[in-house]
């Protein structure tokens, strides 16, 4: 559980985040937690309440509102993903998304860039408003300038034993990352990894030069993934048959049935270029207070129920 | 069965007939990607060390195990001396089967002995064990160093970190999951 000045932390980091959407014109929204229909990933797993769930990021219902016209948007939410507990995971954590009617991911790593400089710059004084004094952020980190930019392919010729191609024929990509290239990522000042292979951003668009390349980045500070960007995929037909994919290796791997997002499918044909990011703002607020693991940064954690 | 997300340290599973304890565990995921338990487990009969990545659809058996309530009577050098409290029987373990349970055991403490194919391979702790702390340094009032905990000596020989105001003869709760302290207790 967090002490008085944890709470102040946290209240003045979550403060400041809405601050600095609202002073670049996003519109704050809201869209429910427990809905009938879930984004088909086969990688996550959903909550389900009663013969609902409980969402694992807002972005159906986000994407709905932008292609409604609402063209810059931003919410911070509870989601929820079933068994992911560690270090770094809990199974209900704070998401902050936001989008950005005709931008692509280039724009987004910059909005990222901007807003840990914003945090990093007025925490201090936000919490001296509460005569909260002599805390470090981002310590040993480097928030200044452009932020590194390293393609995937390039970060698997760098780090990794196999290249890429290899690691993908073999199913190892995850098991690379996490163990080979994760740790050295953004411990001298945050990094983006970014241009994912396509069968690993289900959402997101293809590059126009290279169509084996998805336009999806991750942030990476301290080898912590924080963050999740990518260029919308807007094309009806093709998140259809990605879904209709998606939906499948469910079925086959665990025997569950997802849904069909149709009304989001439906909606998505009014939506055009557009660019949107998931950032977990409890590890956010984990590296930036310098804690070890996700339990410590958060108000309650699962061991102040035992 | 077990299933990966069972995973957990302390956890004792089947592996090609031999029995294994975790004896540390990481989740981690990438956001879009797999879940990967990373684990390190120990062969409770030869202590040797396996390191393993489990996927989500990996199973496991449970480790067939007997327990039995016995009680710790002393050690000497390697050896650790346990009493079937029913009928006075008698028999030892080796400081490796324990591995970090020699950090709690005290004299007549009650504990609970494994079994495999009959033979004692290693014990369960009590979660929570009280030792007298036999070596602290005294507490430096008006210390401001900012230091929220010391280093103490039980009488195990197990050494942790304390709050300061904890010192030589008090009793203090131990963990034995994690090895950390949890609170001062009075006797």
């Amino acid at each position: 559980m967090l002490d008085k000045d944890g709470l102040h932390l946290r209240a003045a980091f979550f403060h400041l985040i809405r601050s600095f959407f609202r002073q670049q014109g996003f519109l704050e929204v809201d869209t429910p937690l427990r809905q009938p229909v879930y984004i088909p990933e086969s990688n996550i797993v959903p909550l389900t309440s009663e013969k609902e769930y409980l969402q694992t990021s807002p972005e159906l219902c986000m994407k709905r509102l932008l292609a409604a016209g609402n063209s810059q948007i931003f919410q911070i939410c509870p989601c929820f993903r079933k068994e992911e507990k560690g270090r770094l995971h809990l199974e209900e954590f704070q998401m902050l998304e936001w989008y950005r009617s005709g931008a692509d991911y280039h724009r987004l790593m910059i909005d990222c860039e901007e807003l840990l400089r914003f945090l990093m710059e007025n925490l201090k004084e936000q919490l001296a408003k509460n005569d909260i004094n002599g805390y470090q952020f981002f310590s040993g980190i480097n928030l200044e300038g452009e932020w590194e930019r390293l393609t995937v392919v390039d970060a698997f010729s760098r780090y990794s034993p196999i290249n890429l191609e290899q690691a993908l024929k073999e199913g190892k990509f995850d098991e690379i990352l996490v163990d080979y290239i994760e740790p050295y990522l953004g411990n001298v000042y945050p990094v983006f990894l970014h241009d994912y292979p396509v069968q690993l951003g289900s959402l997101a668009k293809k590059k126009a030069a290279n169509p084996a390349v998805a336009e999806r980045f991750e942030l990476y500070i301290k080898g912590v993934e924080l963050a999740n960007g990518f260029s919308e995929l807007t094309d009806a037909d093709e998140q259809r048959m990605r879904f209709v994919h998606e939906i499948a290796t469910i079925k086959s791997n665990t025997n569950r049935d997802a849904p069909m997002p149709e009304r989001f499918l439906a909606d998505l044909k009014y939506l055009d270029t557009a660019a949107g990011i998931a950032m977990g703002i409890d590890r956010l607020f984990m590296i930036a207070m310098n804690h070890r693991q996700i339990a410590e940064a958060v108000t309650f954690s699962p061991e102040d129920f035992l | 069965m077990l299933t990966a997300s069972d995973l957990r340290k302390g956890l004792k599973v089947q592996i090609d007939g031999n029995p294994y304890i975790v004896t540390d565990f990481e989740f981690s995921k990438p956001g879009k990607g797999q879940a990967l338990y990373r684990t390190k487990m120990r062969n409770m009969i030869s202590g040797n060390q396996l390191v393993k990545t489990y996927r989500s659809n990996d199973k496991f058996e449970k480790a067939e195990l007997d327990e039995k309530k016995m009680q710790f009577l002393y050690s000497q050098g390697e050896e650790f001396h346990f009493m079937d409290t029913e009928n006075y029987e008698q028999l030892s373990l080796t400081r490796e089967q324990l591995g970090e349970n020699t950090n709690y055991l005290i004299d007549n403490m009650e504990v609970e002995l494994m079994f495999y194919d009959n033979q004692p391979i290693d014990v369960t702790l009590p979660i929570f064990v009280n030792l007298e702390v036999i070596k602290a340094d005294p507490w430096a009032k008006g210390d401001t160093s900012g230091n929220d905990t010391k280093p103490v000596t039980v009488q195990t020989g197990y050494e942790l970190q304390v709050p300061p105001f904890v010192e030589e003869g008090d009793k203090i709760q131990i963990d034995t999951r994690t090895g950390q302290y949890v609170t001062r207790v009075k006797e």
